[in-house]
């Protein structure tokens, strides 16, 4: 009970900072819209096309933008020494790993929910029946998306050319995420949808294998 | 040094064995015809390099929980043997499929986890040249190691769930698989003679960084004078 009241304190400060600011998130929907765009000029697809292609293109924005919001969230922690403070504070490591999961499933939750609307627009495709299927595909694949994010972002922070090094890292560990949420997601987007349930099993057991995983040995990454 | 270069002429000569072998004692294959001896190459090293790195696993696991340098450099030795065995199996691969599949690369399940295997490992491999302090360095690749290691399976369920084209197991498979006799023998060969060509390479190359250590050691020791 203490790890979960540990990290709610924690998680709040993380959303408080962040909503401070706002920097993270305007930066990264920003950046998303620009990806979205960008891929659209190159391709100029039909109704058709989008429905096929549209989905993977959509969670590749997603991924990018990832591997540039998880970046500062251990790097934020050292320009005051603060982690020292928060591993003092904490008697379990992996109360600091949820809370920080936890905010930036959030942050990566409100981009994606802000970007759907725009995605539908511009590529022409609707979604508006399958919205459950489809929130509950990004609650899961984002869910991973921090997981594993947060736990390279750790590990990143603590080498030379750390900018370059996160993306490297996290965009191959990353690729069931993508392959199954693309699939799923087109799934979804079909003229006939339906929810894979398999492809949410999938996800689901990612993100239960790599909190496990983190949740073992996660107390290394914050070691002094 | 005597029993090192004895090792190393074992396992030369009992990968030429095996390609003596592959090309002269197995038989021809019905459908396929010649190309399919590559076979006798491409499945015993990848065979050898998923053996490397379930090893280079345990090393990672045994680091974090012992603190020993010595896993470290199994750790980094087994990840670069098992790297440069995956690149034999990633060339060997479509040099098969061109002239079966018609193909030279396929995104099926099995070829695209070893080729996610295959970057992980690199990025393991980049990640140690990023971090200066040796201990830290051992415990971060060791920390990447585990989840590099746990991802594959993943990618290949993943993967499977929607197609596969990479042939079905024919060794340890279900029903209706199978190796003609001659071919089992030669096969089973080769991945001996491989698994003992990589241990040997892992010998060598563990004891390099071993040196490697104690020259560091030495130096650090001589600048602290």
């Amino acid at each position: 009970m203490a790890l979960l009241s540990n990290a709610a304190v924690l998680f709040g400060k993380e959303v408080r900072t962040e909503f401070r600011s706002r920097e993270l998130l305007s930066t990264t929907i920003v950046f998303v819209l620009i990806v979205v765009v960008v891929f659209s000029f190159t391709f100029d697809p039909t109704t058709n096309e989008s429905r096929r292609f549209g989905p993977g293109l959509l969670w590749m924005a997603f991924l990018f933008a990832a591997s540039l919001m998880l970046q500062p969230c251990f790097l934020r922690e050292q320009t005051n020494d603060t982690l020292s403070a928060l591993r003092l504070a904490v008697q379990d490591a992996f109360a600091i790993f949820l809370a920080k999961i936890s905010a930036n499933t959030l942050f990566l939750l409100v981009t994606e929910l802000l970007m759907l609307p725009v995605f539908a627009a511009l590529f022409n495709v609707s979604f508006a029946a399958q919205l459950p299927g489809i929130l509950l595909t990004f609650f899961l694949g984002s869910v991973g998306i921090s997981v594993v994010g947060t736990a390279l972002a750790a590990i990143s922070a603590q080498a030379r050319m750390r900018e370059l090094l996160l993306p490297l890292l996290l965009l191959p560990l990353l690729t069931p995420i993508l392959v199954v949420s693309t699939e799923v997601t087109v799934r979804l987007m079909q003229p006939d949808p339906a929810i894979e349930w398999k492809g949410i099993g999938l996800l689901a057991g990612f993100d239960v294998v790599f909190l496990t995983v983190l949740w073992l040995f996660g107390e290394y990454l914050l070691e002094e | 040094m005597l029993r090192r270069i004895f090792f190393g002429a074992v396992a030369v000569g009992l990968v030429a064995c095996a390609a003596y072998a592959a090309f002269y004692i197995a038989p021809e294959e019905r459908t396929m015809g010649t190309i399919y001896r590559i076979f006798y190459f491409h499945a015993p090293t990848a065979w050898a390099g998923e053996t490397t790195f379930f090893v280079c696993f345990v090393a990672n696991l045994l680091y974090i929980w012992k603190r020993k340098p010595q896993y470290d450099w199994l750790g980094v030795t087994c990840a670069e043997v098992g790297l440069a065995c995956i690149t034999v199996v990633l060339i060997t691969g479509p040099i098969w499929a061109k002239p079966v599949w018609g193909i030279w690369w396929t995104w099926d399940a099995r070829l695209t986890s070893t080729f996610v295997l295959w970057i992980l490992y690199i990025c393991y491999l980049l990640l140690r040249t990023l971090v200066d302090e040796p201990e830290r360095r051992a415990l971060l690749s060791a920390l990447f190691g585990v989840f590099a290691f746990i991802d594959v399976p993943i990618v290949f369920g993943a993967i499977r769930w929607w197609r596969t084209q990479h042939p079905a197991p024919v060794i340890m498979g279900g029903a209706g698989s199978g190796l003609d006799p001659v071919m089992k023998k030669v096969f089973f060969f080769s991945v001996l003679a491989m698994h003992v060509f990589a241990a040997f390479l892992i010998v060598e190359r563990y004891l390099l960084e071993k040196t490697k250590y104690d020259v560091e050691l030495m130096a650090r020791e001589a600048e602290a004078r």
